[in-house]
């Protein structure tokens, strides 16, 4: 999978998770949960749901590396690579 | 299954406990006794600011570090309780050149920045009503609780003002000023600078006589049947702030204090603001939301002694699979207690193994103001036990009668409402204009709580659920109604039921049933369009986090939707009494 498709698939999860978002709304390098007002129910919800398409699981001391679409992004792709 | 009750060892106390003899000490204790502990104000009477800073202010703590604040993003700022004093001050006089004064309410709706903590201070000064607000509201829970509230000014930020507040203006006439935390300059003669207005106002303020009986504080908290009610509090509740803080929090002066609560909700009132700082303690303020590692790192570098939390928190930690005390120094954290909702018995253990500490739970609520049931830093647990009264508080299990009183349930083990003897000196004092709602909460000589519990034979106290629809979802409560009404403005939707539905993690989470307007039909894509509806308009803390549909909800004879029924359909449980269910 490459990191565009990554990306998508985290998109598509959030905007699962909190229809009200739009798409331009996520900004690559913002806090998620803040800049977007999810709240950390739904950011389990979010990683639960990733975990089933993308097959890597995030464990809870690890979710700082997730905090952005950037970094949730590169989490995922450099664990998938491996 | 009941786990075994822990016992405690007092060799093992780094300080001696405030409270080491509880059935002694609740035999001698008086409240009066409790004004000793303060200095009273100058001018007369009793004021939360004189009392949490001033004083402290004008005497040996002065340079002593009241707040220390962690931004989000690695920034750390120190505040002693002399400047503490004039940033309050200068916010005070601020308030006080705008025209505001005694019982004015003053909201606040901010993330946890350092100018809410110094603002709330400046607002008891000038005899306003802190008002706090959560940062998670979406636009309609904020425009209710402003208007129901009386709003002449709320503090925001400039972000959360655009956001949600700027679209509303035009519906609150009576909302004289918005005053911006973060605005270098005034936007127009509304839309204040905090920043502009305390340049210009004096660091020097004399706390007008206050009568301890004066509204201080009004919190909202959520309804079964009708919208949020004001919860009025005055200044002599911090009778019952002192006294929590020395028994259940075992505060002692060099302690270092961190309460992980929003000041959105009462804990972060109570316990987040006020107490530490009656006990003349350095407080810790976190900017960020829950990050476990983050967290971790803060009990070691701020070397936190006594730490406040929530059980969702501790629940998340518990999902981590690491030995905490290898990877940090933990070596000066104390005593942990929770509250937001029953602490589960595993977690109570949890703390055992992996810190070295119990999780002590403790039981309140936004009308008590106060720690009302704890569990003792001296005192055994009984895990899953919120464990017994605070000296001064009596508490009961009760049954209403059909007479319209109440008698006490005195067998160990039987299930009925907790109930408290009116009387002491945080109990809220109204609900806001609304004198018969407030009423109802009384009956033959006690409050109830509207919680079921049940006590055993040594007089700890355990929570059953509510003996209403209110819902508890990541420790603070939702009201079904505000949901369902907000819900029912949406064109597809006919009739809208909420509940509160079990999750491991926060307690309850909101759901909604809905049933539809003809011409609709259930999909997907209306499944989505409704959910973020939901969350446009309450915000994230109040919306409904999974909707369903169904036709027909379920209705009394006299057309009220059945939360009861729909909730044991949701569970799985006997349908109980559906005698008054229409055909």
């Amino acid at each position: 999978m490459t990191k565009e498709q990554i990306q998508e698939a985290i998109i598509t999860q959030i905007q699962t998770i909190a229809p009200e978002i739009e798409r331009d709304d996520i900004r690559p390098d913002a806090h998620l949960q803040r800049s977007l007002e999810i709240d950390s129910f739904d950011f389990l919800k979010i990683l639960t749901a990733l975990k089933e398409i993308l097959g890597v699981e995030v464990p809870e001391a690890d979710y700082a590396k997730v905090d952005t679409l950037n970094k949730m992004r590169d989490y995922f792709a450099e664990r998938m690579a491996s | 299954m009941r786990l075994e009750q822990i016992e405690k060892d007092p060799g093992e106390f780094s300080l001696t406990p405030n409270l080491k003899d509880y059935e002694a000490e609740r035999q001698t204790f008086a409240w009066e006794r409790v004004a000793e502990s303060f200095e009273g104000l100058p001018s007369g009477g009793l004021n939360i600011a004189h009392e949490a800073i001033d004083r402290h202010a004008n005497g040996e703590r002065a340079e002593k570090r009241a707040l220390v604040w962690l931004g989000e993003n690695g920034e750390k700022r120190e505040f002693t309780f002399v400047q503490m004093k004039r940033l309050s001050a200068q916010v005070a006089n601020a308030l006080a050149s705008l025209g505001f004064g005694k019982g004015d309410r003053i909201f606040t709706l901010s993330t946890r920045l350092p100018e809410l903590y110094y603002s709330a201070i400046g607002i008891f000064k000038n005899r306003s009503v802190l008002c706090p607000l959560f940062s998670q509201f979406g636009p309609e829970p904020i425009l209710q609780r402003l208007r129901r509230g009386d709003a002449r000014a709320l503090l925001t930020t400039r972000t959360l003002y655009e956001k949600k507040v700027e679209p509303l203006l035009g519906e609150l006439p009576e909302l004289k000023h918005i005053i911006l935390f973060d605005a270098p300059e005034h936007l127009d003669k509304r839309v204040l600078s905090l920043k502009q207005l305390m340049d210009g106002a004096s660091d020097v303020f004399d706390i007008p006589p206050t009568d301890p009986e004066e509204m201080s504080i009004l919190h909202f908290t959520s309804g079964t049947t009708g919208m949020p009610k004001g919860v009025v509090h005055v200044h002599k509740a911090i009778y019952n702030h002192w006294t929590s803080g020395r028994y259940v929090l075992d505060l002692h002066p060099e302690d270092i204090y961190w309460c992980t609560a929003d000041p959105g909700w009462v804990t972060g009132t109570s316990y987040g603001i006020i107490t530490p700082w009656l006990h003349g303690l350095t407080n810790v303020v976190d900017e960020a939301e829950f990050d476990a590692s983050r967290w971790y790192r803060i009990l070691q570098e701020e070397q936190v002694s006594v730490w406040y939390t929530a059980p969702t928190a501790i629940r998340r930690l518990m999902r981590i699979d690491n030995d905490p005390l290898t990877e940090y120094d933990l070596s000066r954290l104390r005593l942990i207690q929770s509250v937001g909702e029953p602490l589960n018995p595993e977690a109570v253990v949890w703390g055992v193994e992996k810190l070295h500490l119990p999780i002590h739970d403790n039981w309140w609520q936004t009308e008590t103001g106060g720690i009302m049931i704890a569990n003792y830093l001296s005192a055994p647990i009984r895990p899953g036990s919120m464990g017994r009264p605070l000296p001064g508080i009596e508490a009961a299990i009760v049954r209403r009668t059909d007479e319209g009183g109440v008698e006490i349930v005195t067998e160990p083990g039987k299930e009925g409402d907790l109930a408290l003897r009116p009387g002491w000196p945080s109990m809220f004092r109204a609900y806001l204009h609304e004198p018969e709602r407030y009423e109802k909460c009384f009956a033959g000589g006690w409050y109830l709580s509207g919680d079921l519990a049940y006590r055993d034979a040594e007089g700890y106290f355990w929570f059953v659920g509510r003996s209403d629809d209110i819902i508890k979802t990541s420790g603070h409560m939702v009201g079904p109604f505000e949901v369902e009404s907000a819900l029912m403005e949406h064109p597809a939707i006919a009739e809208a039921g909420v509940i509160g539905k079990p999750d491991p993690m926060i307690g309850e989470l909101v759901k909604a049933f809905v049933s539809l307007k003809a011409g609709y039909e259930p999909s997907e894509e209306l499944r989505r369009e409704l959910l973020g509806f939901g969350r446009k308009k309450l915000g994230v803390a109040v919306a409904p986090k999974e909707i369903e549909f169904q036709d027909n909800l379920p209705k009394t004879r006299s057309g009220k939707i059945m939360r009861r029924l729909l909730k044991a359909r949701e569970l799985g449980l006997p349908e109980g009494d559906t005698s008054t269910l229409e055909n």
